[in-house]
C-alpha cells in the first residue's frame, strides 16, 4: 500500500497493535492545547451513547504542536466519559497521535487519518475540528455511512445570517449549479467519508499539487459530487466560530475557491454533461438561520470594495469581459453603497473568473486574490438587502442567488474556452 | 609619349582586369553566401516563429508586460519580433562571412568578434525577457496584496516594486553587454543608495511622530478593529 510509505513507523507501529476498527474519529491539530481536552471527551462520549460495541479508534494529526497537544489526546482516559455518563463500551478505546510535519498542513494531517482509515480496513472515518464537537455530531455524521451506505456526510449547522458569507454565496451556489448536488458546506470542517470514497480520494494526484495541500476538504467533496457517490447531509446544531478565518480571507478564499475553480478542469468532462439536481437526503433539520442584530462595519466595505475596483481595474481587464467589468466599475463610482452588486452580476463575475483561472490569464493565485475585494462588494449588498429580513427570506436571497448560476451555466461554457 | 601613355593605360587596364579576375570568384562566393544565408535566415524565422506560437509566448510575453511596452513604442508583437530578430542575426552573420570570403584584410577580427558577442547578446535578451516577467509578476503580487490588506497607495507601491526591478534588470543586461558597465553600477548604487536614505530620513527625521502613530496604529488598534467587524466567510 503506497499510503504507508509516509506514515512513521512509529505510528504504523501503533496502529498495528489496534488491528481492525469499525470507525476512526480523525482530529487534526495545531497547538489546541485549550480546546482539545474538551473536544476529546466530547468524542469518547458521542461513542459511549451511540457506538459502544463497535470498535472505535480516535487518531490525532498533529502538525508540531508546541504547546503539548499530542500528549494531552493520547493521556485522555475514557473513565471521566463513563463516569459522567454511566456507560461503558466493550471493546478499548485507542487515542493515537502522531506527527505528520513540523507545522501545519491541511493535506498531510487528512491524508494521515484516511491512509490510517484505510489501514484500519475502518468503515468509516469521521473528520472533526479541534476547536469544538458535540457529542451528538459523531453519531449523526458516522450513522448515515455506517448503516445506511452513503459514501460522504457533509455538516449543516445553525448559522448568524450574515456568517459564512461565501459559503452562501460563492462555494454552495457554484457546487450545486456546476456539479448538481445541493450541498450547504462544500468545504466542512467536520464530515465523515466511506472506506471506497476515502481510498479514491487516497489514489489521487492532488495531494502532490499546493491546492491539495492547503484545501483537502473542498478537494475532497468536489470528488465525491464528480465521482458520483452518495452523498448526504446530517444537521449537528450551532456552528462555532473559528478564530483567524475572518481576519484572513485570501486564505480562505485560496483553500476553498482556488480548489473549486481549479476542480473543474479536471472534472470538465463530468460537470459540462451535467444537468439537474442529484438528490442529496439531509439528515435532521435543514440550515437554521439565527437573526440576532451585528455591527458589520459597511462603510469600510464598501471602500475596499470601490478600492479595489479601481485600483485593481488592469488586472479584471485580463479576467472579466468588458461589459462586467464596465458595471463593476459604474458600481463603484457610485455613491456609499448606491449601487447593488445584484446576484447576476455577482454569478457572471465569479464564473468569468473561473473561465479565466481554467486559461490561466494571469497567475492563478493572483486570480483568487483579484477576486476578494469583489467579494466584500457582494457581501455588502447580500447584507443590505436582508437587514431586517426573517429566516425565509434568507432561504430565498440564496435560493435566487443559486438560480442565477444555474442559469448562467451555459454562460460557464461559452467563456470556459474564451468566448466573452 | 603617346606610345607610353597607351602602354601605361594597357598595363593598368589589364592589372584591373586581373584583380577584378582575382576577386570575381570571392565575389561570386560572398554572393552565394549572402543569398543561402537569406534562404537559411528565412527559414530560421519560420521555424521560430512556430515554435513561438506553438510555446503560447505572445501569452508568456503578455503576462510579463513586454507586449503593452511593444504596443506603446508602436512595435509588432513579441512573437513577431522575436523571429525577426533571429532571420536578422542569421542574415547579418551570413552576410560578415561572405564579406570575410573577400579576404579584406584585418576584417576577419571584426566577424570574430561579432560571433564571440552573439551568446551574450542572447543571455542579455533572456535576462531582459525575465526581468520584466519578473517585474510585473512582483508588482502585480505587490498590487494585490496592498488592496486586500486596505493599505494606503497600492499603485504607488506596486509601481516602486516594478521600477526597482526594471532598473536592476536593465544594470544587469547593460553588464552582460559589457556596455558602460563602471557608469550603470556606478549610477545603480548612488540611485539605489540615495533612494533608501532619503527614505530612512524622511521616515526616521521627518515623521518621526506619523511612523510611531502608523506603527501603533497598524499593530494594535486596527487589527483589533478588524477582528471586530469582519465576519467569518466560512
Amino acid at each position: 500500500m503506497a499510503e504507508e510509505s509516509f506514515l512513521t513507523d512509529e505510528f504504523l507501529r501503533q496502529l498495528i497493535n489496534v488491528g481492525e476498527v469499525d470507525i476512526l474519529i480523525g482530529v487534526p491539530t495545531h497547538n489546541n492545547a485549550k480546546t482539545i481536552g474538551p473536544v476529546i471527551q466530547n468524542i469518547q462520549a458521542g461513542i459511549l451513547k451511540c457506538f459502544p460495541r463497535e470498535r472505535v479508534v480516535i487518531i490525532n494529526a498533529d502538525g508540531g504542536s508546541r504547546d503539548g497537544t499530542p500528549d494531552l489526546v493520547a493521556g485522555a482516559s475514557i473513565s471521566d466519559a463513563q463516569h459522567a455518563s454511566n456507560l461503558f463500551t466493550l471493546r478499548t478505546l485507542h487515542s493515537i497521535s502522531t506527527q505528520y510535519a513540523d507545522g501545519p498542513d491541511a493535506g498531510a494531517a487528512l491524508r494521515t487519518m484516511l491512509a490510517a482509515a484505510e489501514l484500519l480496513r475502518a468503515k468509516v472515518a469521521v473528520v472533526v475540528s479541534p476547536d469544538s464537537v458535540e457529542p451528538q455530531w459523531i453519531q449523526r455524521l458516522a450513522v448515515p455511512i455506517y448503516k445506511d451506505n452513503f459514501d460522504l456526510v457533509t455538516p449543516v449547522y445553525r448559522r448568524h445570517k450574515f456568517e459564512g458569507l461565501l459559503m452562501r454565496t460563492l462555494l454552495y451556489p457554484m457546487t450545486r449549479a456546476v456539479y448538481g448536488y445541493a450541498i450547504r458546506e462544500p468545504y466542512a470542517s467536520e464530515f465523515a467519508v466511506s472506506d471506497r470514497l476515502a481510498t479514491d480520494f487516497l489514489a489521487t494526484e492532488e495531494w502532490n499539487d499546493e491546492l491539495g495541500r492547503i484545501g483537502p476538504e473542498m478537494g475532497l467533496t468536489t470528488k465525491a459530487m464528480a465521482g458520483r457517490f452518495h452523498l448526504c447531509q446530517a444537521f449537528l446544531g450551532t456552528k462555532a466560530p473559528v478564530e483567524g478565518t475572518s481576519s484572513d480571507l485570501v486564505a480562505a478564499m485560496r483553500r476553498t475557491v482556488g480548489v473549486l475553480f481549479s476542480s473543474l478542469d479536471t472534472n470538465f468532462p463530468v460537470w459540462s454533461a451535467s444537468n439537474g439536481l442529484a438528490p442529496v437526503p439531509t439528515f435532521g433539520s435543514p440550515a437554521e438561520v439565527t437573526l440576532e442584530p451585528v455591527s458589520v462595519d459597511r462603510n469600510r466595505l464598501w471602500e475596499m470594495f470601490t478600492t479595489g475596483v479601481s485600483e485593481l481595474e488592469p488586472v479584471f481587464r485580463s479576467i472579466l469581459s468588458p461589459s462586467t467589468l464596465q458595471e463593476l466599475v459604474g458600481l463603484a463610482s457610485g455613491g456609499n453603497g448606491a449601487g447593488k452588486y445584484g446576484a447576476e452580476l455577482w454569478a457572471r463575475t465569479v464564473y468569468e473568473f473561473a473561465a479565466a483561472y481554467h486559461r490561466s490569464v494571469i497567475n492563478r493565485d493572483h486570480i483568487i486574490q483579484a477576486l476578494v475585494p469583489l467579494y466584500r462588494g457582494r457581501t455588502l449588498t447580500f447584507i443590505s438587502e436582508n437587514e431586517s429580513t426573517s429566516a425565509e427570506q434568507i432561504e430565498s436571497s440564496i435560493e435566487c442567488q443559486c438560480a442565477e448560476f444555474e442559469r448562467l451555466k451555459p454562460y460557464l461554457l461559452d467563456t470556459w474556452n474564451g468566448g466573452k | 609619349m603617346r606610345e607610353m601613355i597607351m602602354n601605361e593605360l594597357t598595363q593598368t587596364t589589364q592589372e584591373l582586369a586581373r584583380g577584378f579576375a582575382q576577386y570575381l570568384p570571392r565575389l561570386i562566393v560572398m554572393l552565394i553566401i549572402v543569398l543561402v544565408g537569406w534562404l537559411i535566415a528565412y527559414l530560421l524565422k519560420m521555424i521560430a516563429r512556430s515554435i513561438l506560437r506553438l510555446t503560447k509566448f505572445a501569452k508568456l510575453s503578455e503576462n510579463a508586460g513586454a507586449t503593452q511596452l511593444l504596443k506603446k513604442a508602436a512595435l509588432p508583437s513579441s512573437t513577431e519580433l522575436l523571429s525577426s530578430f533571429v532571420f536578422w542575426v542569421a542574415w547579418i552573420g551570413f552576410i560578415l562571412l561572405g564579406v570575410s570570403a573577400l579576404g579584406i584584410g584585418g576584417f576577419e577580427e571584426h566577424v570574430s568578434r561579432f560571433f564571440l558577442f552573439l551568446p551574450r547578446l542572447f543571455v542579455a535578451l533572456v535576462i531582459l525577457f525575465f526581468g520584466l516577467l519578473a517585474a510585473s509578476f512582483f508588482s502585480r503580487a505587490t498590487l494585490l496584496a496592498a488592496v486586500n490588506a486596505h493599505s494606503r497607495s497600492p499603485r504607488l507601491l506596486s509601481l516602486s516594486v516594478r521600477l526597482i526591478l526594471i532598473i536592476f534588470t536593465v544594470s544587469m543586461v547593460f553588464e552582460e553587454l559589457g556596455i558602460a558597465e563602471q557608469t550603470i553600477i556606478l549610477a545603480f548604487g548612488i540611485g539605489f543608495g540615495a533612494i533608501m536614505l532619503g527614505l530612512a530620513l524622511a521616515f526616521g527625521l521627518g515623521g518621526q511622530d506619523l511612523a510611531r502613530e502608523f506603527l501603533e496604529r497598524r499593530l494594535t488598534r486596527e487589527r483589533k478593529e478588524e477582528k471586530e467587524n469582519e465576519l467569518s466567510p466560512l
